[in-house]
C-alpha cells in the first residue's frame, strides 16, 4: 500500500512541477472554527535544488490526458508512466503534510480525462472534502479546467482560495501551432466567469460582512516562454491585457524546459532561458508596483528587453531627460524610477528626508545600490559628477563595475557543447 | 565606564534602562550579567529587575513609538546580539529627547541599526515559521526541535497557536533549552529535563511517521527540475545551518 502511494506521488509530483505558481499569499481565510490551518502572507517552507520555493503540495490528480500539446510532458503521445490519485489519497496527503508544517496548502491540477466537467468535478470534490470534513483552513489553489461549466466553477470558487487557467503560450498563433486541440476561447470563458463572480462577491461583502468567501486570493495564469518565437513585447503586452481584463493577481512566465523531440520546439538539451525569464519578471514588477506603463518599457523601437542590464536601468538610459532626480525633494513616484533604488529604499528615503537632508553615506546605509543610482540622482552635497555622460557611457561604466549573477551559469552551459 | 548588569530578561533590561535614566548616566554600557567579564577599568553595577520600573519604560516607549516601532524595539532585544542594549539605550534617549516620532529618522545610526536588527530578527522568525518540522509522537503530540539564531519563540507563538489549533504541539529551542507547548487550550513555556536525547528513544514516534517523512522526501526530490539546478540560490534560501532539523535535508 505505502509503496504504491509513494510511486504515485513520485509520478504525479514530477508531472506537476512545470506549473510554476507557488504563491500561498493573498487569501483572507482565518482559522475561526478551531480547525486546522490559517492563511496569511504565505510561507516558503523549503526550496528545491533548482532554487524554487516549495510552499504548496503541488500535484496532478492524474497525468492521463486526452490532449497532445507539444510542450507538455503529459501529452497523450508521450510514452511515460501514468497514475491517478483517488480523492481520499490527496486529502490524506494534504492533511498529513500540513500538520507537520511541510506546506501551506494544496495546489491541485490535472490532466484532462474523459472531459472538462468530469475532471473539474474531481478537483472540486477534493477541495470540498478538505473544507467541510476536515475543517481545513489552509490554502487551496485549483486549476480551472478550460471548458468546465459555470456551475462547477462556482463551486470551485466557494472552496478554493485561488483559481488559475494557464493560457499556455503568449500568442494565439503559438497555441495553434503547438496545441491545435486547444482554443483560447475555452480558457478565457472560465476566467471571465470567475472575474465577474469575484467582483460581485466583493460587492456583496461590503454590505454583508459575513458573506461567504469566494476565491479570496483571486486568479492567476501562466505562459511558456521561449517555446515559440514571440518577442518580449508580445509577451508583456499579452500579460498586460490579462492583468487588465481579468484583474489577475499574477502572471507567471515559465522558461521552456525541453521535454520533447518535436521539430516545432527547441531541441532536447537546449538551455532553459532563465535570464530572459528573470528580465520578464522584472518588467512585470515595474508594471505592477513601480508605476511604469508597459509601453514605456517595450515598444516598436525596443521590442526586446536588454539581457545585460535590468529593464529599469535600460529605460533610464533611454530617457536621460528625466534625470537627475533630487533625492531630497522628488516625489516618491520619481524616486521609484531611479535605477538602483527599490521599493523599500524609496520608502525609507521619503520617510528619512523629513528629518534631515540625505547624503551619499545615508543613501548607502539605507540600502541604495549607489553604483547604479549615482548617475541619476543628486543629494545633499550635489556631487552629480557624471552630468555630461551619454547613455552609452553610463551603460559601459555600470557593466564594467558589476558582474552578472547569470554570467557563470551561461559559461558552464556553453561548456556543455 | 559604568556598566549596568541585568539578569538577561526583558523586564531586566528595561529596568537597566530606567536605572541609567534615573542616575542621569550618558556614558554607560548595559550588559547581561551572565555573559559579563569584569574589568579593572570599569565600574559594574548590578540592576535588580523591577517590573514597575520596566512597565514605566514600556508605557513611555509606547507613547512615543508606533505599534510597529515598539515591536521592533522588542525584536532587537530578542536578537541577543552583543551590545544591542547600548543601541537600544541610545535609541531610547533619542526617543525621549525628541518631540516628534523619530523611528523613521534613518540617517541616525541608532534608528537605522534598530530597524536593521529588527529586520534580521523578523527574517529568523519567518524562517522558523517555515522550517519547523513536526514529527508525530505515539502519544499524538507533534514535536519539533529548532536552533534559531535569535530567540524567536516568543514571536512565533501566535502563528502556531492560530494555525495548529486542533493538535497538541511542542516546539523546543535546543540552543536555549526551553520550548513552547500547546495543549489545545493555551500555549505555555516549558523546560525539559533532557537525560536521554529524543532521537535515541525508540518507539516514541507514531507508526505512520516514517511513511509521511519518506513521502515528503520523495516529494521534495521529484518537484525539483534538474535542468534548472541552481545551488547558489538553493543555499541562499536554505542555509546549511538549518539542515539538521529539516526532514528533507538531513537524510542526505
Amino acid at each position: 500500500m505505502s509503496e504504491r502511494i509513494r510511486e504515485k506521488l513520485a509520478i504525479l509530483a514530477d508531472a506537476a512541477k512545470y506549473d510554476i505558481s507557488c504563491s500561498s499569499s493573498g487569501s483572507t481565510r482565518k482559522n475561526d472554527n478551531k480547525g486546522l490551518g490559517d492563511t496569511g502572507n504565505g510561507i516558503c517552507h523549503t526550496y528545491t535544488e533548482d532554487g524554487r520555493c516549495v510552499s504548496l503540495l503541488k500535484i496532478l490528480l492524474t497525468n492521463f490526458c486526452i490532449y497532445d500539446c507539444a510542450y507538455c510532458v503529459t501529452r497523450k503521445s508521450n510514452d511515460i508512466r501514468r497514475a491517478a490519485f483517488t480523492v481520499q489519497e490527496v486529502v490524506d496527503l494534504t492533511i498529513n503534510f500540513y500538520r507537520r508544517n511541510y506546506i501551506e496548502g494544496l495546489f491541485l491540477s490535472s490532466g484532462i480525462f474523459k472531459n472538462a466537467d468530469y475532471t473539474m468535478e474531481r478537483l472540486v470534490s477534493v477541495a470540498k472534502k478538505l473544507r467541510t470534513e476536515h475543517k481545513f483552513n489552509g490554502y487551496i489553489h485549483l486549476k480551472s479546467i478550460p471548458g468546465a461549466s459555470d456551475e462547477l466553477m462556482h463551486e470551485a470558487g466557494l472552496y478554493a482560495d485561488r483559481l488559475s487557467v494557464n493560457i499556455e503560450l503568449p500568442t494565439e498563433a503559438g497555441l495553434k501551432l503547438l496545441a491545435p486541440d486547444k482554443d483560447r476561447k475555452d480558457m478565457i470563458s472560465p476566467m471571465t466567469y470567475l472575474n465577474n463572480e469575484i467582483l460581485a462577491k466583493a460587492e456583496e461583502k461590503k454590505v454583508l460582512r459575513h458573506a461567504p468567501l469566494f476565491a479570496p486570493a483571486g486568479q492567476s495564469t501562466q505562459m511558456i516562454i521561449g517555446a515559440t518565437g514571440e518577442s518580449d513585447k508580445e509577451i508583456m503586452y499579452t500579460a498586460h491585457r490579462f492583468y487588465k481584463a481579468f484583474n489577475l493577481k499574477r502572471v507567471y512566465y515559465s522558461g521552456y524546459v525541453p521535454v520533447s523531440q518535436d521539430r516545432r520546439l527547441p531541441g532536447m538539451g537546449s538551455a532553459v532561458p532563465a535570464l530572459r525569464e528573470n528580465r520578464l519578471y522584472q518588467t512585470d514588477w515595474l508594471m505592477r508596483f513601480y508605476g511604469f506603463h508597459v509601453e514605456e518599457l517595450l515598444n516598436d523601437q525596443d521590442p526586446h528587453l536588454d539581457l545585460e542590464i535590468d529593464p529599469k536601468l535600460s529605460w533610464a538610459i533611454r530617457n536621460l531627460h528625466h534625470f537627475p532626480v533630487d533625492i531630497n525633494t522628488a516625489d516618491l513616484r520619481l524616486v521609484l524610477r531611479v535605477p538602483g533604488i527599490g521599493m523599500q529604499s524609496a520608502q525609507k528615503i521619503v520617510a528619512a528626508r523629513k528629518f534631515q537632508k540625505l547624503n551619499w553615506e545615508n543613501l548607502r546605509s539605507i540600502g541604495v545600490a549607489i553604483n547604479r543610482a549615482k548617475y541619476f540622482i543628486i543629494c545633499k552635497r550635489s556631487e552629480y559628477v557624471h552630468r555630461d555622460l551619454t547613455g552609452t557611457r553610463i551603460r559601459q561604466y555600470i557593466l564594467a563595475e558589476s558582474q552578472s549573477k547569470f554570467l557563470k551559469s551561461s559559461y558552464t552551459q556553453l561548456n556543455l557543447f | 565606564m559604568i556598566i549596568l548588569l541585568y539578569d538577561h530578561t526583558w523586564p531586566g533590561m528595561l529596568s537597566a534602562i530606567f536605572e541609567a535614566f534615573d542616575r542621569k548616566l550618558t556614558n554607560c554600557m548595559i550588559r547581561r550579567a551572565r555573559a559579563h567579564m569584569p574589568s579593572a577599568f570599569d565600574q559594574d553595577i548590578e540592576v535588580t529587575t523591577n517590573t514597575m520600573k520596566a512597565a514605566r519604560v514600556i508605557t513611555g516607549l509606547k507613547k512615543k513609538l508606533s505599534a510597529d516601532g515598539f515591536h521592533q524595539f522588542y525584536a532587537c532585544f530578542l536578537s541577543e546580539l552583543h551590545g544591542i542594549e547600548d543601541t537600544l539605550f541610545a535609541y531610547t534617549r533619542l526617543i525621549f529627547s525628541s518631540k516628534d516620532r523619530v523611528e523613521q529618522a534613518f540617517a541616525n545610526a541608532a534608528v537605522l541599526r534598530v530597524s536593521q536588527v529588527a529586520k534580521s530578527v523578523h527574517r529568523e522568525k519567518h524562517r522558523m515559521e517555515a522550517f519547523v518540522r513536526f514529527r508525530l509522537a505515539s502519544d499524538s503530540l507533534f514535536f519539533a526541535e529548532v536552533e534559531p539564531d535569535f530567540n524567536v519563540l516568543p514571536l512565533i507563538l501566535n502563528h502556531f497557536e492560530k494555525r495548529y489549533a486542533d493538535q497538541r504541539w511542542l516546539i523546543y529551542d535546543m540552543k536555549r533549552n526551553y520550548g513552547i507547548y500547546y495543549d489545545l487550550e493555551k500555549v505555555t513555556e516549558v523546560t525539559l529535563q533532557r537525560t536521554v536525547g529524543v532521537k535515541e528513544t525508540a518507539g516514541i514516534f507514531h507508526e505512520e511517521e516514517p511513511l509521511y517523512e519518506s513521502l515528503w522526501n520523495d516529494y521534495f526530490k521529484h518537484v525539483n527540475i534538474r535542468e534548472r539546478k541552481n545551488t547558489k540560490l538553493h543555499l541562499q534560501h536554505v542555509p546549511r545551518r538549518y539542515w539538521k532539523h529539516l526532514t528533507e535535508k538531513n537524510k542526505l
